[in-house]
């Protein structure tokens, strides 16, 4: 396989301009005649659909949510980055790409990066135009406040409700276009595979999970802007419908999947209660702006908080990262909080946990002015441990988060599938190995409403495309797969349901390919995954049938993909001797505990390709190199 | 804790419905309430029944999927909470617990607790948005957005469309639902050009799904689960008295949408 980044040439402050005159146009009364699919409706996919359809393409948009407007992208807590430097401290597109570069640790591409800092101030131009109600100052400017792995104030926020806010935004503007006739929203409908013709993608199979019906839909190109595939661990801060089921069928049929491994472990969740739990609970990292974490410094000290005095708390991010402090990346504050807990320092019922203390911030600047900041989130806290942070401290512990890993995508977004496309978190672009707050919403919309909607021209008017319709062979085949697979579900009528298969993957990934990863780890978790997957096969419990809503069969489907993932998610971090951002080997790290990377072997990015069910995938290397920020150990000491 | 369910169940749209009674048995105080359902649903997999059907899908609150109707109260016993933000604590070991869909006749049900809210949708495309095609954006900070004003704005526009208010509501209306976005988008200055256009398309739209009319009942208000206020709808009624005493040319200045 052939991985062509198509990054353009010349300094790179100029990629994205010079590329734009570059690229071919579609003037637009050719456009109503491309028909464009897009997969997803979240912040990538909602705004992708909009933005083409504002353009004049024929958009068919698929969710399997009932609304568009409930994609996960909703739940997003913190904010978004952009490089306004409205603070005047600073900032500029040259250190947002700086940080952005550092924080993935050295393994995202360079170019990419620059152009997500570049676009990052028309997305904030974007969002108040459409009524993004975003904090303001008395006099009437924008607010905004500091996220992890930055030192400026960058970040744009909607108290604690951001994404939801940015997403309504491209919901609204999406249901604009449905108004006109411009889009078909296919809501309740899952993509269950993608359909390429003559090496090319040129359509979707579905179901609708009301009817059951398996459709096909043809189409001159599609998009996945599908999210991320944290629910692999079972227990994440996704929500429960969360999956990767559109971005492992379209691996299958020849789209490379990039860095698997590379997986973001948040350090600010609500820690887990008991074995019935379903999902955890995101606390906005912006709460380290004012949250102060700490554990006791005495092992085993079960005191309560308050009665532990100062001298005897052990602030642990400030001691070990003083020019950070509490606002280090993720991925440090997540493997800290690991170290303390696994020495002994953990607090609550099971020691996995920290605390967040909010009692020096309350003295400092009184309680209204923290609710006004965070009241949301103190109530959402106060709601799930019927503890009240005001008083008490949050206790925190790290969850799965984000994945920074997804197809393999080129400068246009594009996947070795040509006419594919894949944006936001379902891409492996920009973040590297690990992505920094407030990134991830910025990414989503950069690629939604900025990219696609000028690099997809390029790929239709450059191609001549066949008529093909949904009669095709091609389609009537991956018709008949789906709906063999959705029969062999429903079959086998086993001894376990699919929570319980699902719950069982979560902890060998958690366990062994979690927040450190070693050698013998990772090959027993490769030795368990297969024999859990064939357990799967023969005595999962999939009640109900075919042609109804069918909750139970949607994450069967679900589930057995993640079990195919995990394995190469393994795979892949075997393969990868070093550490790395969220990828973190214990046999590679430094004297004090810090992550090893190995530039000379492994500043790539691995591309898996798959090879068929029974054969070890394919890696394809994409070599980065880093000419504008010099490779370097990351520190936030 | 051990409870008991009695669950609306209906196979499908045109299916008939009845309450059907469960046993929950050995659930955690610290479990919410569809982790409490979830575990129901793995008791009816495993004796081979099918299990329950429900939306939900964040299960922080946000997502708006969730939608129960629990002993009579749109989203359960507890103010300012969403079903998957209830917890079991605050239910009585022994209790007998009614859930049931929300019971308006614009959200028709699609199978037990799931009901078809796409209503909402289409209000919104009537015209709950404002028109600003992706590229054109002035700089962010040339437009001045008091503090009051937005933070009024963000109160409204913390609506999860979730549905309550219409099911809270003896009338079955969603004016709670339609005036939270109308004063979203009333209280910003980018909102104004097409400010009386939206209220009278969003209210034609309301009506015509079928949704009842407002009789200031207030059960919207304490059923929310955002918490938003009745007072939106006051300023969508007068944004509506204004818009009908302006000529139609003025109503239509918003642009094309």
């Amino acid at each position: 396989m052939e991985l062509r980044s198509r990054v353009p040439d010349g300094p790179i402050e100029e990629k994205w301009d010079s590329h734009r005159f570059d690229m071919k146009l579609v003037n637009p009364a050719n456009k109503r005649k491309y028909t464009v699919i897009v997969v997803g409706s979240g912040l990538a996919g909602g705004a992708g659909a909009a933005t083409l359809a504002e353009l004049g393409y024929n958009v068919k948009c698929f969710c399997f949510q009932d609304s568009p407007r409930r994609a996960h992208s909703i739940a997003a807590q913190g904010g978004i980055n952009a490089a306004k430097n409205y603070q005047n401290d600073g900032d500029s597109v040259q250190r947002l790409f700086y940080d952005t570069v550092k924080g993935g640790d050295f393994r995202s591409r360079e170019a990419n990066v620059y152009r997500l800092a570049q676009i990052s101030v028309n997305i904030i131009d974007q969002c108040v135009a459409q009524g993004v109600p975003f904090a303001r100052e008395y006099g009437g400017l924008l607010a905004n406040r500091s996220f992890g792995g930055a030192q400026v104030s960058r970040t744009f926020y909607a108290r604690g409700q951001t994404g939801q806010q940015l997403l309504l935004g491209a919901y609204q503007a999406l249901e604009r276009q449905i108004g006109k006739g411009m889009v078909t929203m296919y809501p309740r409908t899952e993509m269950l595979d993608v359909v390429v013709i003559d090496g090319v993608a040129r359509g979707i199979v579905t179901r609708n999970l009301i009817t059951g019906a398996i459709e096909s839909h043809a189409a001159d190109a599609v998009v996945l802007g599908t999210g991320g595939y944290g629910n692999v661990f079972y227990l994440s801060t996704n929500a429960k419908g969360s999956n990767a089921t559109a971005i492992w069928r379209a691996y299958k049929r020849g789209a490379a999947f990039a860095n698997p491994c590379f997986t973001q472990i948040h350090p600010t969740c609500i820690p887990k209660s008991g074995d019935y739990q379903s999902k955890l609970t995101l606390m906005s990292e912006s709460l380290r702006n004012d949250g102060r974490v700490w554990v006791p410094l005495a092992k085993g000290d079960k005191r309560k908080p308050d009665t532990i005095p100062e001298a005897e708390r052990d602030y642990y991010l400030e001691r070990m990262y003083p020019s950070y402090g509490n606002l280090a990346p993720r991925d440090i504050a997540s493997r800290a909080a690991k170290r303390v807990c696994d020495e002994g320092r953990g607090v609550g019922p099971t020691g996995l946990g920290v605390y967040l203390d909010f009692a020096a911030a309350i003295a400092r600047v009184g309680e209204d002015a923290i609710r006004e900041r965070y009241g949301n989130l103190f109530v959402m806290y106060q709601r799930i441990t019927d503890e009240n942070p005001y008083r008490v401290p949050m206790r925190i512990y790290p969850a799965v988060h984000y994945t920074m890993g997804g197809l393999w995508v080129d400068y246009n977004l594009m996947s070795t599938i040509p006419g594919l496309h894949v944006l936001g978190e379902a891409n492996f672009s920009d973040h590297g190995a690990n992505r920094l707050g407030a990134s991830a919403l910025m990414q989503g919309l950069a690629d939604g409403y900025f990219i696609i909607s000028n690099t997809i021209a390029d790929y239709l008017a450059a191609k001549k495309l066949s008529a093909v319709d949904t009669t095709h062979a091609a389609f009537k085949e991956a018709e008949s797969r789906v709906s063999e697979m959705t029969k062999k579900l429903l079959a086998t009528k086993g001894s376990r349901t699919v929570d319980s298969f699902h719950r069982e993957l979560g902890n060998i990934m958690w366990e062994y390919c979690g927040m450190a990863r070693n050698e013998a780890g990772l090959k027993t978790a490769l030795e368990k995954i297969p024999k859990l997957r064939e357990e799967f096969w023969r005595e999962v419990n999939v009640p109900g049938s075919a042609d109804t809503l069918n909750q139970a069969l949607e994450k069967a489907g679900r589930v057995a993909d993640f079990f195919e993932l995990a394995e190469l998610m393994c795979r892949d971090a075997l393969e990868r001797k070093e550490s790395c951002g969220g990828h973190f080997r214990e046999e590679y790290q430094t004297a004090d505990g810090e992550a090893l990377r190995d530039d000379e072997h492994y500043a790539y990015v691995s591309a898996w390709e798959y090879a068929g069910d029974k054969a070890t995938p394919v890696l394809n290397k994409e070599p980065l190199e880093f000419e504008y920020v010099h490779l370097a150990q990351r520190s936030y000491k | 804790m051990n409870l008991t369910l009695r669950v609306w169940r209906q196979a499908g749209p045109k299916a008939p419905g009845k309450m059907v009674e469960y046993k929950a048995t050995e659930i955690s105080p610290e479990a919410s309430f569809l982790e409490m359902m979830d575990v129901v649903n793995d008791e009816l997999t495993l004796k081979g029944e099918e299990p329950i059907a429900f939306d939900h899908d964040c299960r922080e609150g946000i997502c708006g999927s969730c939608s129960m109707m629990i002993d009579g109260h749109a989203h359960g016993p507890n103010q300012g909470t969403a079903t998957c933000q209830l917890h079991m604590r605050s239910f009585e070991d022994g209790a007998t617990i009614f859930v049931e869909p929300w019971r308006v006749r614009a959200f028709p049900v699609v199978k037990d607790l799931c009901v078809d809210r796409s209503a909402f949708d289409r209000i919104i495309a009537a015209g709950g948005f404002i028109t600003a095609a992706t590229g054109g954006a002035q700089d962010a900070n040339n437009v001045l957005v008091p503090k009051v004003a937005s933070d009024l704005a963000m109160d409204s526009a913390a609506c999860i469309g979730c549905g309550a208010c219409a099911a809270a509501c003896p009338n079955g209306s969603a004016s709670l639902f339609t005036a939270a976005k109308i004063t979203h988008l009333a209280q910003l200055p980018q909102g104004q050009p097409e400010r009386y256009r939206r209220v009278v398309e969003m209210v034609a739209q309301h009506d015509a799904e079928g949704f009842g009319g407002c009789t200031l009942h207030g059960e919207c208000q304490l059923a929310c689960p955002k918490e938003i206020s009745i007072d939106t709808i006051s300023r969508m009624n007068r944004d509506y008295m204004v818009a009908a005493a302006m000529s139609q040319e003025e109503k239509v200045g918003g642009g094309t949408g």
